[in-house]
């Protein structure tokens, strides 16, 4: 079991790593195509990471240590959690440690990190990018919150696993109202989390409507590299969470190598349809003004709130 | 024999010549060509010994050892009872390290008034109360210990007087609020004493059960009011954010997080050991209070500037997630479900251990602050990181500690309340349903807002550039503040990592409570097992999964990059050129965002000013805008009695004409109605 789990932990870290990339390829192909464009292909995330990688790093004066680890902690905290949650196997050496809240917390602290290296350059942009990135995260992590804790009563846990291996065992649950509710909820929040339309503009570079970018305006080189990268891998990541929890078929959990290669092969594929089909809606949305976005935001947290009041009734006696 | 009755000897016999030393020693002492300071430093040893004693009898406590003692002739009547279980013992130990660290903070802490014999005499008086309320064993001795409480943190909070308007404004406050406590409390424990028929808290538990539900309901409302309004509850909070600001540095820690806490502990110990529980609505509202206070005090932190300002309300915030675990505590214990009460109750005294240690570690930082520059306005201050390293360091750690975020202390507690909400649905009813979720979803908005304003603390608070010439020439604290700080840093990081240690403290203190079926936290994780389920959290294997992905992370793009770095680069601010102080981020221009998203409920006033030049409306001379986030209850609630008050102080005056006669008057038809008033109900 060991042997396999461990395995299957590694292949999930290089696949969400190697893979994100591809994955934004993906997706920007997919809306060059909707728009009649021709597009850069889908390798062209990975051409940018290999020049990025060439570039000089560059430190701008007066900024300190929150500058030069936040994207390491970004990184970091992504490949935790891609070892965590169990987009391949539910039967790993550390599916024990995977708590759903934890996962929660570890992607808000990528945020906040980013956040203080925002405000740590000093810059205008750089502090309204963080102000903007907080008020959004405030309000995002309740909705993930309560949603969580919708998809964790029937359960009866917060252990990622023990939820997947419970839904797979009774697909049921899937369709109930809660399940349903959690999973929009999740979703809006996806889309604020990751930066994507209509909360932000993950293209934009004009400097008023940003939220993202502006934080990251400083970074040049090898550690522009890693917060792009940081940034797709989290995408990929939510992506992998929504697919694990509401389409967990093919989830291995059993410690076989071939359901475990299956799986992976799954979760690339179940991935990128989300993310092609996500692409595909961003295309007909525009992007919604600063202060319309705690609207859409309110509207997630009071479906994760009639998620969790659902499944309090309908599991509770 | 235990270790609790010498210890707490020690610690009273070291507050008296702590409390002496203060009263004599002169201020200074020649040795050698530089003067010493020689009062601060000898009463911070003996406030720091006392500080270790206290630990040292809660720890003893929590680790299963009892003591009692009945001093009959100290107070007349009733004589001073004394006990001590591992409820009281784990208050105790919290006290008592907050003591010893802040203590030794406190040798370097000078200036500001707190030099004065007075304040230096007091200190240890208010350290020593502080280790002895959870110790009172009888109505009297409690009230005792908690009026010595009060009144010599008055004193204390009054130090710098002579420097500032506004702490006398909140030291009238403070006095007001605190007393006004003080008669609930007094009014509710006579109330109970005489029905139970006892004082001695052995007596209040065995006469408890006899009492009819009216009486009890009365006697919880009176007494959770009370010290409800200690733990900074809203609405009655509104002494906090004033006395805690205006107060010392040092005194600010040892109040928000050691006097504060005992406000949970007299809910803990009236609500659910001496009153032995009750009915589901007592414990609905002290849920109810926490999770509007820990909402209502994270909004406000989020729009104060003033850095110590923005603790006390994140004080209020972190006492009601407390109580949110004591009524869930209750509630579970009302339905019959003790595991789940255990849990609770657990998480809420675990949270109280953690925020002591980070808010003390972050007062003390913020005074390291004070000290250097002489400003609280996080608006001015900025740039510290560079001058003042140690300090900014420990500050992060504690608000590391404060946002509740792994690998931070504050999350572990935080995730053990969240378990416990999650498997209140074991408890069947209507209520559980409604309450529960919102409760999480309380706990969760607290959380985000938490991040948003320890990051602009921390961000606008210590990193970019100095906005001031204040903060520009900043330089870093004495050796003694900075060990004092290191000791509770320390202390944060054991919490985060190994919270697991306290685990059987943590199981003892809720059965002292009356909650019987103790939770099994293992040490090094924190392993549930609860009827059908089993959750870890393992903070060290988190934090240890991180270190390795951040050391990963970097030698990998090591490897990887071929160019070396270019430090000291211009900031390229989209091709702006070099940016000034002045355009950076503010933390109200940082909290702008969110005052606009909860505008209903903050209601921020504003106003604009208009002077034209005389000879024509339409040449401006000058615009002033000025925009303020007032606290809103205390507009709504506080400032309409106290002008009634006020309005009926003055139109009374007119009944003191001067006439003698009058007054004669007065008197006879004040005599008259009483007979008559006597008639009527004979």
């Amino acid at each position: 079991m060991n042997a396999v789990g461990t395995a299957a932990v590694a292949a999930q870290v290089v696949l969400v790593t190697a893979g994100a990339p591809l994955l934004t390829g993906l997706m920007r192909q997919v809306r060059a195509r909707m728009e009649g464009r021709a597009g850069a292909g889908i390798g062209q995330p990975w051409r940018d990471f290999r020049k990025l990688l060439r570039k000089e790093p560059i430190t701008p004066v007066g900024t300190g240590p929150a500058f030069r680890t936040a994207p390491l902690l970004l990184v970091a905290t992504a490949a935790v959690i891609a070892a965590l949650v169990p987009l391949a196997s539910t039967a790993t050496p550390v599916s024990r440690n995977a708590d759903l809240i934890v996962v929660v917390a570890l992607l808000a602290l990528g945020t906040v990190a980013l956040a203080l290296a925002g405000l740590d350059t000093g810059t205008a942009f750089g502090g309204m990018g963080a102000s903007r990135e907080m008020t959004v995260i405030a309000l995002v992590e309740p909705t993930i919150l309560l949603a969580v804790f919708a998809l964790s009563i029937p359960a009866g846990t917060t252990n990622l696993p023990a939820i997947i291996a419970d839904r797979i065992h009774d697909p049921a649950r899937l369709a109930s109202p809660a399940g349903l509710l959690a999973a929009v909820a999740l979703a809006v929040v996806t889309l604020a989390e990751t930066g994507r339309l209509p909360v932000d503009n993950p293209s934009t570079h004009l400097e008023l409507t940003m939220i993202h970018e502006a934080m990251i305006l400083e970074y040049a080189g090898p550690d522009l590299a890693l917060v792009e990268l940081g940034a797709q891998m989290r995408l990929t990541l939510l992506l992998g969470l929504l697919a694990s929890l509401f389409a967990p078929w093919g989830i291995a959990t059993s410690a076989s190598a071939a359901a475990v290669v299956l799986a992976l092969l799954l979760f690339a594929v179940k991935v990128a349809l989300l993310g092609a089909a996500l692409a595909a809606a961003e295309v007909f949305w525009a992007k919604l003004r600063l202060f319309r976005v705690p609207e859409l935001l309110a509207g997630s947290f009071l479906l994760a709130l009639l998620a969790v009041t659902a499944s309090y009734f309908l599991t509770g006696e | 024999m235990s270790a609790v009755g010498p210890a707490l000897v020690a610690a009273a016999g070291l507050a008296g010549v702590g409390a002496l030393t203060g009263v004599f020693l002169p201020e200074r002492w020649q040795l050698g060509p530089t003067p010493r300071r020689m009062r601060a430093t000898v009463v911070g040893v003996c406030t720091a010994g006392l500080g270790a004693a206290g630990l040292v009898a809660g720890a003893a406590a929590l680790g299963g050892a009892r003591w009692s003692a009945d001093l009959p002739g100290v107070l007349p009547l009733a004589g001073v009872h004394l006990a001590v279980d591992a409820l009281s013992g784990l208050f105790m130990a919290v006290a008592g390290a907050v003591v010893l660290a802040v203590a030794v903070y406190g040798i370097g802490y000078a200036g500001h008034g707190t030099d004065a014999r007075g304040v230096q005499a007091v200190l240890p008086v208010f350290a020593l109360s502080l280790v002895l309320v959870p110790a009172a064993a009888s109505v009297s001795s409690f009230l005792l210990m908690w009026e010595l409480m009060a009144v010599t943190s008055l004193v204390l909070v009054l130090a710098e007087h002579r420097e500032r308007a506004s702490v006398r404004e909140a030291g009238v406050w403070y006095a007001v609020m605190t007393h006004l406590g003080l008669v609930l409390l007094l009014a509710g424990l006579m109330l109970f004493a005489a029905r139970a028929g006892g004082e001695t808290f052995t007596a209040l538990r065995a006469g408890a059960g006899g009492m009819s539900p009216q009486a009890r309901g009365t006697v919880f409302v009176l007494v959770s009011a009370a010290f409800a309004s200690k733990a900074g509850m809203v609405p009655l909070h509104a002494w906090l954010p004033r006395a805690h600001p205006e107060a010392p540095s040092h005194v600010s820690a040892l109040m928000s997080a050691a006097m504060v806490n005992l406000g949970a502990y007299g809910i803990v110990r009236v609500g659910l050991d001496l009153l032995g529980g009750g009915p589901r609505w007592w414990w609905l509202m002290v849920l109810g209070g926490g999770a509007v206070s820990a909402v209502y005090g994270i909004l406000q932190a989020a729009m104060a500037s003033d850095l110590k300002r923005l603790l006390a309300y994140s004080t209020s915030e972190n006492l009601g997630l407390v109580l949110i675990g004591v009524g869930a505590a209750g509630m579970f214990a009302d339905a019959g479900n003790q595991k789940l009460a255990a849990l609770a109750l657990t998480a809420a005294l675990l949270h109280v251990v953690n925020h002591a240690a980070f808010k003390a570690l972050l007062f003390c930082a913020a005074g390291s602050v004070l000290r250097a520059t002489g400003l609280r306005d996080l608006d001015q201050l900025g740039g510290l990181r560079t001058r003042m390293p140690a300090t900014a360091g420990l500050f992060a750690v504690a608000a590391l500690g404060a946002v509740a975020l792994p690998p931070g202390n504050g999350f572990v507690s935080e995730w053990l309340l969240l378990q416990s909400l999650i498997h209140g649905f074991a408890v069947p009813g209507v209520t559980t349903p409604i309450v529960l979720p919102l409760a999480v979803a309380a706990i969760a908005l607290s959380a985000g807002l938490a991040a948003a304003v320890f990051v602009k603390a921390l961000g606008v608070g210590f990193f970019a550039r100095p906005r001031s010439h204040q903060a520009a020439g900043a330089t870093e604290s004495p050796a003694s503040m900075l060990a004092g700080m290191g000791l509770l840093a320390a202390g944060c990081a054991a919490l985060a990592l190994v919270p697991g240690v306290l685990g059987n403290g943590l199981s003892r203190a809720t059965a002292a409570a009356g909650v019987t079926d103790g939770t099994t936290l293992s040490a090094g994780s924190m392993e549930l097992r609860l009827d059908r389920i089993s959750t870890v959290l393992s903070p060290l294997w988190v934090a240890a999964a991180l270190v390795a992905g951040v050391l990963a992370v970097s030698a990998l793009t090591r490897l990887v990059t071929r160019r070396r770095r270019r430090t000291n680069a211009r900031l390229w601010d989209c091709g702006g050129g070099a940016p000034t102080a002045r355009m950076a981020y503010t933390a109200t221009s940082f909290a702008e965002p969110l005052q606009r998203v909860f505008d209903d409920v903050l209601a921020p006033e504003q106003d604009v000013d208009v002077t034209p030049v005389r000879e024509s409306a339409y040449l401006v001379e000058r615009v002033r805008f000025q925009r303020r986030v007032p606290d809103r209850i205390e507009h709504r609630l506080y400032r309409p009695v106290l002008a009634a008050l006020s309005g009926t102080g003055q139109a009374a005056r007119r009944l003191a004409g001067g006439s003698v006669h009058l007054y004669l008057g007065y008197g006879f038809f004040g005599l008259v109605a009483l007979l008559v008033a006597l008639t009527v109900i004979q």
